[in-house]
């Protein structure tokens, strides 16, 4: 059931988008449509699901005051945490840079519907918060920082594609020509986060 | 451009977040409260700063096809330093920041500045770049804060401003919904509707 409750809280109460404006600049940039946000949206949550475990097991058995006793109970009092951001962000070039070699070779379909948008991920904020996030939270096991990873990812993806299909209505209306474009997408984006913090509070 | 542009157009016409919409993240989620937001600005402006004339300094001998990673490398160098500082000297305010720290990594504004002025430009000017873009940064963080806390909570750098004016007691209440995220996205949203009627060239 622990499962099934972080899978549930991380997309809809600590949404990466509503509650921490985590991976706000590509949210912005990239939501004039919906086909290009959904591509995002996948491609984010695919990310976070390889690199959010890949980097929690760095942080249990590297990184943590004390990780480090399985190779030789020697080195049980080094801490190696202060590295964890280098560490994390080589990580994300790395898996993503792999991430990108994989699917152009074995789904190119795929990669073409990305296109540009997996190389950006290295640098969005909403995949390194992700790790971060995991380290501050201490999930108990692998399968719990699972179920965090991919309820993020599709979360912020529901709220990309949310704002793209506002965006596209918008087109329509009358705005005042100063508050058009990214005024108005911020305004928008604060009500939507009016709405999830409907969310909060609720125990699961 | 003139050395005294490369400091004032960030303030106005040119600014980080207000035009170049870069550096959201950390802009919308560290403005609850004026203390956390200045010690974010200086922050963000130190990394800036300095990596923009370290990555200036190394720009001819950057291979471009890794220009990413040592960029990544750089930055995330300078980010672990700040917050080593941070946690060492403000531990109560490098707890408030929480991931966020970590996360100037990603800011957008350092990686932009990076790519687009300080691989092209000599050491000088890109220090005056970064410093321009730092502080055009750090204005809307103060403004923010303090826009958020006083409102929010009644207090100014944890002062309680409204008490002491006497304000509670002819029946005045705090608008909770001020420290709430979504409303900083509105007041961004706001901001940006006053600046571009005032600069009409910037509408889209």
């Amino acid at each position: 059931m622990e499962y099934v409750n972080i899978f549930i809280k991380s997309i809809f109460i600590d949404n990466m988008i509503f509650a921490f404006f985590l991976g706000m600049c590509s949210y912005l940039a990239v939501s004039k449509t919906v086909k290009t946000s959904l591509g995002l949206g996948v491609a984010v949550t695919f990310v976070l699901l390889i690199t959010v475990p890949v980097n929690y097991l760095l942080d249990k058995y590297i990184l943590q005051a004390g990780a480090l006793s399985w190779v030789s109970p020697a080195l049980a009092d080094v801490d190696l945490s202060f590295l964890s951001l280098i560490l994390f962000i080589a990580v994300i070039a790395a898996i993503v840079q792999i991430v990108e070699m994989v699917i152009e070779k074995y789904s190119p379909a795929l990669y073409n519907a990305l296109g540009i948008f997996l190389p950006l991920i290295a640098v969005n904020c909403a995949v390194l918060g992700g790790s971060l996030f995991m380290q501050q939270r201490g999930y108990a096991n692998i399968g719990e920082v699972t179920c965090f990873a991919l309820g993020s990812g599709i979360g912020w993806l529901l709220a990309i594609v949310g704002i793209a299909a506002i965006r596209e209505k918008l087109r329509y209306s009358a705005i005042p020509p100063a508050l058009k474009g990214v005024g108005i997408t911020f305004i928008i984006t604060g009500l939507m986060g009016i709405a999830f913090m409907s969310f909060m509070g609720i125990k699961i | 451009m003139k050395n005294t542009d490369l400091i004032k157009l960030p303030f106005s016409k040119n600014n980080p977040i207000l035009v170049q919409v870069l550096g959201i993240c950390s802009c919308l989620a560290v403005t609850a409260q004026l203390k956390p937001a200045v010690v974010m600005a200086l922050s963000v402006t130190v990394v800036v700063v300095l990596a923009n004339v370290i990555i200036s300094l190394l720009r001819n001998t950057i291979p471009p096809r890794i220009r990413i990673i040592v960029q990544l490398v750089v930055v995330s160098t300078l980010v672990v330093l700040v917050d080593q500082v941070l946690k060492a000297y403000m531990y109560d305010v490098s707890k408030q920041l929480s991931v966020f720290v970590g996360l100037i990594i990603t800011n957008c504004i350092v990686m932009g500045r990076l790519e687009a002025f300080a691989m092209v430009q000599k050491p000088w000017a890109s220090f005056l770049d970064g410093l321009g873009n730092g502080l055009g940064y750090s204005v809307i963080l103060i403004v923010l804060g303090f826009v958020r806390e006083l409102f929010g909570s009644g207090t100014l750098w944890g002062y309680p401003v409204l008490e002491k004016l006497g304000l509670y007691n002819i029946g005045y209440e705090n608008n909770g919904l001020m420290i709430m995220p979504p409303m900083a996205l509105i007041l961004v949203g706001i901001i940006i509707w006053i600046h571009r009627s005032r600069n009409k060239e910037l509408c889209e």
